[in-house]
């Protein structure tokens, strides 16, 4: 397999680098001490067409491929996590569906602003009682001849309150489980669609995450996206690529870490020595490259899979679960090798570790990843 | 409207390296950039494209080859068009030289666009010569008038209102076409390039002018030849330690401190 980018998209990632460098970097700190919404980074992504870089050009995206989405998803995890996942959450959960499962209709009133940069998107599918067991799903969708009526609520949505645009999904009927969820595309500002508290948090502290109530909310009959009672397929499938959009954000997170690792323990001097020169430096500093390039490797394939159209599910699955667990890892053994200034705010590594966490947890926890991956083994 | 923005490919480096010898920069293993100052120029005239999208926006630079790197970012910008003049024949111009080229390009690219450029927009000056002469030179060699050190420019009725550095504020300062502006650095960034136009950008050819292009030029007023200026000696100057800041309550006890300074310094 190979994963070279060609020149151009190589090009477009170099010029998200130089971005990252002067917009993103400064910022991060910032925003996660304030738990402030990067909207001013949003807006200059917008303004560069950034937001639909992988989708179709018919549609005012980029047409530029998955795997260099996936590289930016990485990119901007270096500098700021929380600016990955505003960026992946509206990529992977919110214009992919749209893109998959709509209709030509949907994807030009609703894809084309979300690709253009109009519009930002968010993705509702986890509720109070159902997380991982996401088919206990209490938001109730009624068809009522010409309009659908929700009802219930959702928890921990990225992206909430600043986007416009909802991937939502809801039961329409009780009696048949996961065969009785269907999806739907909710606008913000519809009635009856309100934003709730907003979620206080360990880490990507800076990222949107609040509850999405739905009291008689009414929308139109043609949001719905996909068929009816196809809703939990729809969910499933739009996980399998986020996970690679979050598999990717952790191995931003973790390159990041160590670049920054790097540069400090070449500078910080203990016993007369720089600590580079220590060899517990070195070979830590070595174990932690070789898993960082191992996790990008398993992206890499996971999303030159989706790519190319072949089967990707236990291969997002397995780079999600290696690489974010690599992620919290290795961040916690550089703040370990900072010693005490690592554990300050002075210094990015305390806030690398705290937003690390997180990647083991959502679009599907790391046991989720290895039901997966035994189910698609065999192993029941 | 029709603008035509110089710009200039400079070393991206605060550390330039001298030849010694030839007394020249020393280019090799430094990356290159578009001098800020012209890419400030660019974004003024973008700023005029965004009110009144019909205005046309062509960039010219004199310089190397891989200068086209330079004029591929301003199309990835907001330039329409863009043109290298480049010619072993040009090569050791001083700034009247260049600027007398670069005069004499603008006439060809107009001849070749089919258009009359109302202004001249370039950088106040480039980050490793410094000589901010080249924009002024140019002006004089159209015969337009100029305003220098520009913010901003607003196209106006025949002209443009152009918002400049003073000493103690901002002026404001009407200009007829056709015109030369040279800009410094505003309050705001430019532009990043959308990535549309940057990939539009990396697949633009960009014509180049040689000196075959120019039948009508003055040999005796280009290259090496052409160039009066002579380096006696270039360095690089050494850094300057940071200086003191005196502010107490009073001017008088300000200027009583700053008397015990240099006293203490032996100055006075």
């Amino acid at each position: 397999m190979n994963f070279h980018f060609n020149e151009e998209e190589q090009d477009i990632l170099n010029m998200l680098h130089d971005f990252c460098l002067k917009e993103v970097k400064p910022l991060a700190a910032e925003i996660d001490e304030q738990e402030r919404f990067p909207k001013e980074t949003l807006t200059k992504l917008q303004e560069m067409g950034m937001m639909g870089i992988y989708m179709p050009e018919e549609y005012g995206g980029a047409g530029l491929s998955y795997l260099t989405y996936i590289g930016a998803c990485e990119e901007f995890a270096k500098y700021c996590a929380t600016t990955s996942v505003m960026f992946s959450a509206h990529g992977s959960l919110c214009c992919w569906p749209i893109e998959h499962f709509g209709t030509p209709e949907q994807k030009e009133k609703f894809l084309t602003p979300l690709a253009s940069g109009e519009k930002l998107g968010a993705f509702g599918l986890t509720e109070p009682g159902a997380g991982t067991d996401a088919a206990m799903q209490k938001t109730v969708a009624e068809d009522k001849g010409d309009h659908w009526l929700i009802n219930g609520s959702k928890i921990f949505i990225t992206n909430a309150g600043e986007a416009d645009i909802y991937v939502i999904f809801a039961m329409t009927d009780k009696s048949l489980g996961t065969k009785g969820i269907s999806a739907f595309i909710v606008e913000k500002d519809t009635p009856g669609f309100k934003i709730g508290a907003h979620e206080k948090k360990m880490g990507i502290r800076g990222s949107a995450t609040c509850e999405l109530i739905f009291e008689d909310c009414k929308i139109p009959k043609e949001n719905l996206l996909g068929e009816v009672g196809k809703g939990f397929k729809v969910a499933m499938m739009t996980l399998d690529g986020g996970r690679i959009g979050i598999a990717a954000q952790a191995l931003g997170i973790a390159e990041g870490c160590i670049e920054e690792t790097v540069k400090y323990v070449k500078e910080r001097v203990q016993f007369g020595k720089r600590i580079s020169q220590f060899q517990n430096t070195q070979f830590q500093l070595a174990d932690m490259q070789a898993k960082c390039d191992a996790a990008k490797l398993l992206i890499y394939r996971a999303a030159q899979a989706k790519q190319d159209g072949e089967p990707y599910s236990h291969l997002a699955a397995e780079a999600k679960l290696f690489a974010a667990e690599m992620a919290s890892d290795v961040t916690r053994r550089c703040l370990q090798l900072i010693g005490g200034y690592g554990y300050t705010r002075e210094y990015p590594f305390e806030r690398m570790m705290r937003d690390a966490k997180i990647t083991e947890i959502y679009e599907g926890t790391s046991e989720v990843q290895r039901m997966v991956i035994s189910g698609w083994m065999g192993v029941k | 409207m029709n603008i035509l923005v110089c710009v200039k490919q400079v070393p991206d480096t605060t550390e330039i390296k001298i030849d010694p010898v030839k007394n020249t920069l020393i280019r090799e293993g430094v990356p290159s950039i578009v001098n800020p100052f012209d890419g400030y120029a660019l974004e003024a005239a973008a700023r005029i494209k965004d009110k009144d999208p019909s205005t046309r926006i062509v960039v010219l630079s004199m310089g190397p080859e891989q200068a086209k790197a330079a004029l591929k970012e301003c199309l990835a910008i907001a330039a329409d068009s863009a043109y290298l003049v480049s010619d072993r024949a040009f090569g050791g111009s001083d700034t009247l030289a260049t600027s007398y080229i670069i005069s004499q390009s603008i006439r060809l690219v107009e001849e070749k666009e089919g258009v009359k450029f109302d202004a001249i927009f370039c950088g106040k000056q480039a980050i490793d010569g410094d000589t901010a002469q080249v924009g002024p030179e140019v002006a004089e060699w159209l015969g337009y008038p100029q305003v220098t050190y520009g913010l901003e420019a607003e196209a106006a009725e025949d002209g443009l209102k152009v918002r400049t550095e003073a000493e103690d504020g901002v002026e404001i300062i009407g200009i007829q076409y056709p015109c030369v502006v040279t800009f410094t650095k505003p309050a705001w960034d430019p532009r990043y390039p959308t990535i549309k136009r940057k990939m539009a950008a990396n697949r633009a050819q960009i014509p180049t002018l040689t000196a075959a292009d120019f039948p009508a030029i003055d040999t005796a007023r280009i290259g090496l030849k052409g160039s009066p200026t002579h380096v006696k000696k270039t360095f690089v100057p050494q850094k300057k330690s940071g200086g003191i800041k005196i502010k107490e309550e009073t001017n008088e006890e300000s200027a009583l401190k700053l008397i015990a300074l240099l006293s203490e310094a032996h100055v006075i």
